[in-house]
């Protein structure tokens, strides 16, 4: 368990866009009548996406509001579940995987590239561009180490790869998410040992990649 | 070797189409409507008859679970719930699924939901898997507008698939702490009974199960429960995804048979330990809450739930966390009691507290700060925090704290002397050389 607070600094107000208000009421059709408290955690992520990635204090009430639910049940939401940023987060938000299996290959030499690209944790860089935090196992651990930048997550990383993904990102540049070491997904690097008369149960060679798989470009400073 | 014809996730890689055209070109769907024409009690048979095991850590039979579930609804709905909030550390098996072959997750929820009387079923995935959650998504939109599950489907039994996401709690990979954030609340367990089959989602008859234990189950119905019961070993049946990270020279996740030794496991699938076989220190067999095991307990071991029980070890979720020689173990485990510090729930005392105190101990043993007594000591306080509180999440914590004391109680020791020979008389201590 962790103190987390709301940040002291807060908007007067917070309102769900049309297109976020007709999407949140879908999300409360999904449960049975009288049980729309269920709807808080997608309602609570809505309104942190649409608040550039954090969740402030009037976002608590108006979710309250539309759940008819007391303030106090969903500031208590807000604070225990820790992917609600309670304070600014920069515009590409680092959560560094920090558990044993990304810890064994090398997410500390990652927190290196973090605090001397970025700052230290939780810091928003003076250009609102990054900010950092460790956080626990994202559940990538056969492609560790492994950073999630926003909705992606970016794998087999080393330092050199790491850094080279924050450069491009800060300049703007086009990124690939998923592993950055050419490998297809967690398939083991170098090609699959399964599976290689294709995935057909009668028998018929597929193994021709399809458009979904996007083995991602060699990047280094190699 | 698992041979290819007895794979399920034939798309584990995402080499082809996961959508559902590639699924049905793979097998998905095909035969569905015939498995709920012969009745509830014949599905529910037919999974006890493959053995099949709880894929989510606890290895519980499945077919039994199912039929935990009331035969006659008393008015109240019952619900399905599909545990996708993999958080485990080591764990990443359903994500695979959910975005490589999610088809496989939606044709198991309809069968699983047909077989215990319910008509609605919830998965809740993790927060943070964001992409994977548009996937699923996708795949059950698809679903919806092939007719193969909502109202008046093609297979004759109205049944509606919600997606619902958590937001970065581990502890609501625990049953009941899922249900409770499922109803909008903190993910707090709740005190068992009454169980879930009785009282669980908004206090209607529940079953949670894991990803993939659901995404089996209908490929154990296409092929029958014999085929699955005939691969693994008695009482550990049929396949299952591992995991396997840290330091293998190709770490990767593979579907093999239940009960493949480890060194076969590591060396055909994971390009074998880096560093070569004599350079392994410990592996951590089935994800961070079971207790790790030294080399000389490697080299034959079976990958099953009653193999690596019997060494008071355990299958788990099956993630095979490999650590060489290089490794600091004491730092290795300290940083998982950090972890589950990070994550109790902060209900139960023993494990609040317990959690921090084992971690902030380890913490000092791991830079060598610390008296030998207080190695009994701290196994003491693991006993006291496992079996003390509601959930699981207590044990878990202990565990690895325990595993760690009986094999490697020597590596605390020396780096302990390490530590305090390079003390002086005035309790200062010189540039500690043990520090990693």
């Amino acid at each position: 368990m962790s103190v987390r607070r709301l940040d002291s600094v807060q908007p007067k107000k917070f309102e769900f866009s049309p297109a976020n208000l007709k999407w949140a009421k879908n999300q409360i059709k999904k449960f049975p009548k009288g049980r729309q408290a269920s709807a808080v955690i997608p309602l609570l992520w809505r309104a942190q996406e649409q608040h550039d990635g954090w969740l402030p204090e009037p976002a608590l009430r108006a979710v309250a509001n539309m759940l008819d639910m007391a303030y106090i049940r969903v500031y208590e939401i807000a604070t225990f579940y820790t992917m609600f940023n309670l304070s600014p987060v920069g515009k590409y938000f680092v959560q560094l995987c920090g558990t044993t299996p990304c810890w064994l290959r090398g997410a500390n030499e990652l927190k290196d590239v973090c605090r001397r690209v970025i700052g230290e944790q939780q810091q928003v860089t003076d250009d609102g561009v990054f900010s950092w935090l460790e956080v626990e196992c994202l559940g990538a651990c056969t492609n560790a180490p492994m950073v999630q930048i926003n909705k992606d997550y970016y794998e087999d990383l080393t330092p050199e790869s790491f850094e080279q993904l924050l450069t491009d990102l800060r300049e703007g540049k086009a990124v690939t998410p998923g592993p950055q070491n050419g490998r297809q997904f967690s398939c083991p690097e170098g090609g699959p040992t399964t599976l290689l008369n294709g995935a057909n149960p009668k028998g018929k060679a597929s193994a021709k990649p399809s458009t979904r798989a996007k083995p991602a470009a060699k990047r280094g400073g190699k | 070797m698992l041979k290819d014809e007895d794979r399920i996730f034939r798309n584990l890689y995402g080499f082809e189409d996961a959508g559902l055209k590639g699924a049905k070109k793979r097998g998905a769907w095909r035969g569905t409507k015939k498995f709920l024409q012969n009745g509830r009690d014949w599905i529910i048979d037919e999974i006890k008859a493959s053995g099949l095991r709880g894929r989510g850590g606890a290895g519980f039979p499945t077919g039994l679970k199912w039929s935990f579930m009331p035969k006659q609804s008393d008015g109240r709905p019952h619900y399905l719930v599909v545990n996708a909030d993999e958080s485990e550390p080591g764990t990443c098996k359903d994500r695979e699924i959910m975005r490589h072959d999610p088809h496989l997750l939606i044709e198991g929820c309809l069968i699983a939901g047909f077989a215990m009387g319910s008509n609605t079923g919830y998965i809740y995935i993790r927060g943070e898997f964001i992409r994977e959650r548009e996937v699923l998504q996708a795949a059950i939109d698809e679903a919806y507008d092939a007719k193969l599950i909502g109202k008046n489907n093609v297979h004759g039994y109205d049944f509606d698939l919600y997606l619902h996401h958590g937001a970065g709690a581990y502890i609501c990979g625990e049953e009941t702490a899922l249900l409770e954030s499922l109803e909008g609340k903190k993910g707090q367990p709740r005190l068992k009974p009454p169980f879930p089959a009785n009282a669980g989602l908004y206090g209607a008859p529940t079953t949670v199960n894991n990803v993939e234990s659901i995404a089996v189950a209908p490929d154990i119905l296409r092929r029958g429960a014999s085929w699955f019961s005939a691969l693994g070993r008695p009482n550990n049946t049929g396949t299952k995804l591992f995991c396997i990270s840290g330091h293998v020279n190709r770490p990767c996740n593979v579907e093999e048979e239940m009960g493949i030794p480890l060194k076969e496991l590591l060396e055909r699938h994971a390009g074998g330990v880096r560093g070569g076989w004599d350079n392994l220190l410990a592996v951590i067999p089935g994800g961070s809450s079971v207790r790790c095991l030294p080399v000389d307990s490697c080299q034959s071991l079976h990958m099953d739930f009653d193999s690596l029980a019997a060494l008071k070890s355990g299958l788990g979720t099956a993630a095979v966390i490999v650590m060489d020689k290089s490794t600091d173990i004491i730092r290795a485990i300290a940083r998982l009691s950090y972890f589950y510090k990070h994550e109790s729930c902060g209900q139960c005392t023993p494990c609040r507290e317990g959690t921090g105190w084992m971690y902030r101990v380890l913490d000092r043993m791991a830079r060598g700060e610390a008296e030998k007594r207080e190695i009994d000591m701290l196994l003491e306080v693991t006993y006291q925090v496992e079996g003390h509180t509601i959930c699981a999440l207590g044990d878990a914590a202990a565990w690895p704290v325990q595993g760690l004391i009986t094999h490697f109680r020597h590596v605390i020791e020396e780096r302990i002397d390490q530590y305090s020979s390079n003390a002086k008389p005035d309790g200062a201590v010189r540039e500690p050389a043990a520090a990693e």
